[in-house]
């Protein structure tokens, strides 16, 4: 340990968070000044982020791999590095997606942007942690501010249920997270993972120990929104301001897959037979159920919100599957469902225009007459979300079958299967509005004159398929060990 | 040989090229020239695809056309094409049936022109692919991207039930598809890492997708997974077959879908499952193939039988003609189980003959539809007298259809029925029962619908059929005369192709005794079938 209290390395490794926090508090600050200057604000985001992505690229360069900051609990590996990768990406697509949405909605943008910026700096803590307290720091700091977001339109009843019920079920979990760290602590007497990792390799676990971690695998499993702690998200992702939504679909979602895998697919991998049969039994419920509920739901957010849970499970499987092939398969899985979801949900933003939350699967009707090119994307994103080829959503469904194949969860694996060709039924329910149903009385919702939310979702939609076509690049990009074999 | 190792990629993708030109260089009321750019790109794929008839050397290399590039190294997946001469006939029927498909929807079609000849021409692309596929993944990718545009085929410009027929055709065949995609990657870990934490060792090769990587571990893999693992692959093929009891979406497939949609339905997709069996489960799971041929001949006899008897009992015609096709395919599968190079010649033989009659059955269907918007059998009577011509070519496909000697159904079952004689009394006995029911419904039909007196005013008036109507049959109808009268080119060229198959499945069987007259090399006996048919 140096003398000084912290280093110049400590510093350089925290460089894009702190980038990010400090501009995010000037943007919460002009936003007060400038009151709804749109332009200035989101432009000014942006250039935020892009200066936390320089400022990733100068820390990534500078940090070794293997090593560890603030007294052992803070590490910038390539596991790290990519998942703040992502979390930059999904920050400034919402940023794209809002800007439109903000004008129309009359909203302020001052504190949305910066709370943006701030939800990025706590998911980008909790993929870094390495010791349990700092993850915490991090997942509070990210929940506390999707909690204001999701209650962001203050007049609508929707959004300040959202915001509710999301806030107390929210803190709900994250007491039981909690309480299960503290049994972890009480039992092992570290929250430091490279520790757990040795003690839990070491030998027997005692029983409350293993009761902690099935606590914190519970509160984990709420992040994520798998069954049977799924019963917020619904709920919240309707009411939530739609690109608050696709935020929140992706980001928080990926940022508590992160800590997930750091936690149990790398320091409890010895533990693997104690707590597999939980987590595969949550990956199941959740692929089945939220399948097939969506099967029934006629409001896109909300169908879009169950096929978020059900995504979930399939990176679940993933998990499950543990080993480096299986971390590799649900960091790539992320970024694949990344780029598919915020653009199925940048054309939710687009085809808003019948009140809040309201759009239906009949409002899509005739969309392909109307809107070819519109209805060519949104076809391509429901192709990758149902895994059909050649959209990354298969490419991505076939490294975490794959991964688990190999570790021997052929069940698992059928299910998935099973339940994905069940997804499509859905999701082609959305093809068939817009493709099939042509009658001349179908007036599909207007298209939203929004250039810079049809820019994000070209992006989104290039992607989609250039990594459908060729993932080999991306998925070497999510080749990250976490130290396993 | 630039030319000939790219052959195959120029044969694929052409189609999707001339979509593209449609999508971005043409307006949608352009109708015109869309018709006019997709005819010639259709109409140029089967002529550059001819070639492979003539450069394929039968006594060459077991994949010809080789063209492998480097795609997702780190997994061993690979873009590898090539074919044999079993694909080379099935490519050859795509191409052909696809440039007759686009021909023959000019007055079909009467909206969303772009969009419809821009999935027709993707179908092709993905269907050839199929064919091409030297890859598991790139296999299972073709194979599941050919969906999208058959379930916008049926789906847009289909009948009165479109909606329902197209995403039942599209579940069934997904869910089948993705139990295949667990069947691939159990193989592709067998080859490679095993499955650890089941305690099954792996052979520890490199990994690989590779086609012609997993037909060398064959023989190496235990028979309780290849049991498996032939399940996941068969239930997929299966119903993209359809075998009996997986062919309830057939029928809703086929008499929704438009004309041109069920000729490339009948003509190519069906083909892809018993393809699948061919290429995959009978070379790659030799002792699992051999355990299942009493279930599988099993259900292909009760799909001859059965299909046959549901066919007799339609009242609409394009429904009993999709029936046939239930009927028609168990004598594929029937053949193929036989694992003999008689019934597996015969089964590829009758896969192309099935194409021609079934898909020129479904055009001839179309035409009268077209001009009276009924395909009620009861509708029709009387139609010889009115339209002598679309009678006549309709007799021909018919008597194709029912193997009438001379015909290109005859060579088919004959050689089938060969090669399940070969294997079983029994077998032989209750196919051909299917081949006299075949007979019934098809010529029951025919009276109903051609002979009598003119029953419906309607029928007085109709127009024969036109020129371009003729065109896209006679094609259809000068290889069915062909391969009835001298079918022996297209044995020779699938013949190596197929003795390297039953060489694995089945290794005894060419070691016997040559005194057993089935028994005789293959050539001979596509003599004699021709000889007996000159008679």
């Amino acid at each position: 340990m140096s003398p000084a209290l912290l280093s110049r390395a400590d510093l350089i490794a925290l460089l894009p968070e702190m980038i990010l926090t400090t501009l995010g508090m000037v943007i919460l600050l002009a936003g007060v000044a400038t009151g709804k200057r749109h332009k200035a604000l989101w432009v000014g985001t942006l250039t935020a982020l892009l200066a936390g992505a320089a400022g990733l690229w100068i820390a990534a360069q500078a940090t070794a791999p293997d090593a560890r900051m603030y007294f052992d609990s803070f590490a910038l590996d390539h596991f790290a590095v990519f998942f703040k990768s992502l979390f930059l990406l999904i920050a400034a697509l919402t940023v794209l997606l809002s800007v439109d949405y903000l004008k129309r909605w009359d909203a302020r943008p001052g504190e949305y942007h910066a709370l943006i910026l701030f939800a990025t700096v706590g998911m980008m803590i909790m993929a870094s942690g390495v010791n349990l307290a700092v993850i915490y720091v991090g997942l509070e700091l990210m929940a506390l501010s999707t909690y204001v977001l999701a209650g962001y339109f203050r007049r609508e009843t929707a959004s300040h249920e959202a915001a509710a019920k999301y806030f107390v079920l929210g803190a709900l979990s994250s007491g039981i997270l909690l309480y299960g760290l503290s049994l972890i602590y009480g039992s092992f007497a570290t929250l430091d993972l490279a520790v757990l990792t040795e003690k839990a390799a070491a030998g027997p676990v005692s029983t409350p120990a293993l009761v902690g971690i099935a606590l914190l695998g519970c509160g984990f499993l709420f992040k994520v929104a798998a069954v049977p702690f799924h019963m917020w998200t619904p709920d919240v992702y309707v009411g939530a301001p739609t690109p608050i939504t696709a935020f929140m679909s992706v980001g928080p979602k990926a940022a508590a897959f992160a800590m997930f895998l750091r936690v149990f697919d790398g320091s409890f991998a010895a533990l693997a037979p104690q707590w597999r049969w939980l987590i595969g039994g949550a990956a199941v419920l959740t692929m089945v159920w939220g399948n097939i509920a969506a099967l029934t739901q006629d409001n896109v957010k909300r169908m879009l919100a169950y096929s978020s849970i059900a995504h979930a499970g399939y990176a679940l499987v993933g998990l499950v599957a543990g080993s480096a092939a299986g971390v590799q398969s649900v960091m790539f899985y992320l970024l694949v469902y990344t780029v598919t979801n915020l653009g199925a949900f940048g054309f939710v933003v687009l085809l808003e225009s019948r009140g809040f939350a309201g759009e239906t699967v009949r409002d899509y009707a005739g969309l392909a007459r109307k809107h070819p090119l519109a209805a060519f994307g949104m076809l391509v994103f429901m192709l990758s979300l149902g895994g059909i080829p050649p959209t990354a959503g298969f490419m991505g469904k076939l490294y975490v079958f794959a991964a688990a194949v190999n570790a021997g969860f052929v069940w698992l694996v059928v299910i998935a299967v099973l339940m994905s060709a069940v997804s499509l039924y859905y999701y082609f329910r959305i093809v068939m509005q817009m493709y099939l149903q042509d009658g001349a009385d179908d007036e599909p919702a207007p298209l939203l004159l929004s250039p810079w939310t049809e820019r994000a979702i070209w992006l989104c939609g290039v992607a989609v398929l250039v990594i459908g076509v060729f993932p080999g690049p991306f998925a070497e990009a999510a080749r990250a060990t976490l130290g396993l074999p | 040989m630039e030319f000939a190792t790219n052959l195959l990629n120029i044969i694929t993708y052409l189609p999707l090229v001339g979509a593209l030109v449609i999508v971005f260089a043409l307006r949608a009321d352009s109708t015109r020239a869309i018709k006019a750019v997709a005819t010639i790109v259709a109409g140029l794929d089967f002529v550059v695809s001819v070639p492979l008839w003539f450069l394929y050397e039968p006594g060459g290399a077991p994949f010809q056309f080789d063209f492998q590039a480097s795609w997702i190294p780190s997994v061993g997946a690979s873009y590898h094409v090539g074919v044999d001469g079993i694909s080379i006939l099935l490519i050859l029927l795509t191409t052909l049936l696809g440039f007759i498909a686009v021909y023959s929807s000019f007055t079909a079609i009467t909206h969303r022109h772009k969009e419809y000849y821009v999935f027709l021409l993707l179908l092709q692309t993905g269907m050839l692919g199929v064919f091409i596929s030297l890859d598991l993944v790139l296999f299972y990718v073709f194979w599941e991207v050919m969906l999208v545009p058959m379930y916008f085929l049926i789906g847009v410009w289909g009948g009165a039930r479109k909606l329902y027929a197209a995403i039942k055709f599209f579940l069934y065949t997904l869910v089948g598809s993705v139990l295949m995609l667990v069947g691939i990657l159990a193989l592709y870990f067998y080859n490679s890492t095993g499955l650890q934490a089941i305690g099954l060792v792996g052979l520890g090769n490199a990994p690989s997708f590779d086609v012609t990587q997993l037909y060398t571990i064959a023989g190496q893999i235990p028979a309780g997974l290849q049991f498996w693992i032939f399940l996941a692959f068969f239930v997929g093929f299966a119903i993209k077959v359809p075998m009996f009891p997986f062919h309830t979406w057939l029928p809703d497939a086929h008499v929704e879908a438009p004309t041109a949609g069920s000729v490339i339905l009948a003509g190519v997709l069906l083909k892809m499952g018993t393809y699948g069996f061919i290429r995959f489960s009978l070379p790659m799971l030799p002792n699992a193939t051999r355990e299942a041929v009493p279930w599988v001949v099993a259900l292909a006899i009760i799909g001859i039988i059965y299909g046959g008897l549901v066919a007799m009992a339609q009242k609409d015609m394009k429904k009993l003609v999709a029936y046939s096709s239930v009927s028609h395919l168990g004598f594929v599968m029937l053949g193929m189980f036989a694992l003999n190079p008689q019934g597996l010649s015969g089964s590829v033989l009758q896969m192309i003959n099935h194409g021609l009659s079934t898909g020129g059955l479904f055009l001839l269907v179309g035409i009268v539809y077209e001009r009276r918007h009924t395909r009620a059998i009861a509708d029709y009577g009387g139609l010889a007298k009115v339209m002598p011509i679309y009678a006549m070519l309709f007799l021909i496909l018919t008597l194709a259809s029912i193997g009438l000697p001379t015909l290109n159904g005859f060579i088919g079952e004959f050689t089938i029925l060969i090669g399940a004689l070969d294997r079983s009394t029994l077998w032989a006995v209750l196919a051909s029962t299917g081949i006299v029911i075949g007979a019934a419904y098809m010529l029951w039909l025919y009276q109903r619908v051609f002979f009598g007196e003119v029953t419906h005013e309607e029928n007085k008036t109709l127009k024969d059929v036109n020129l371009r109507e003729q065109w896209t049959l006679i094609p259809l109808i000068v290889l069915c005369f062909w391969i009835g009268i001298y079918p022996k080119p297209f044995f020779r060229i699938m013949e190596p192709s197929i003795e390297r198959i039953v060489r694995v499945v089945d290794p005894d069987y060419l070691k016997q005794p040559v005194a057993q007259p089935q028994a005789m090399p293959l050539p001979a006996l596509a003599d004699d079938a021709a000889g007996h048919t000159a008679r």
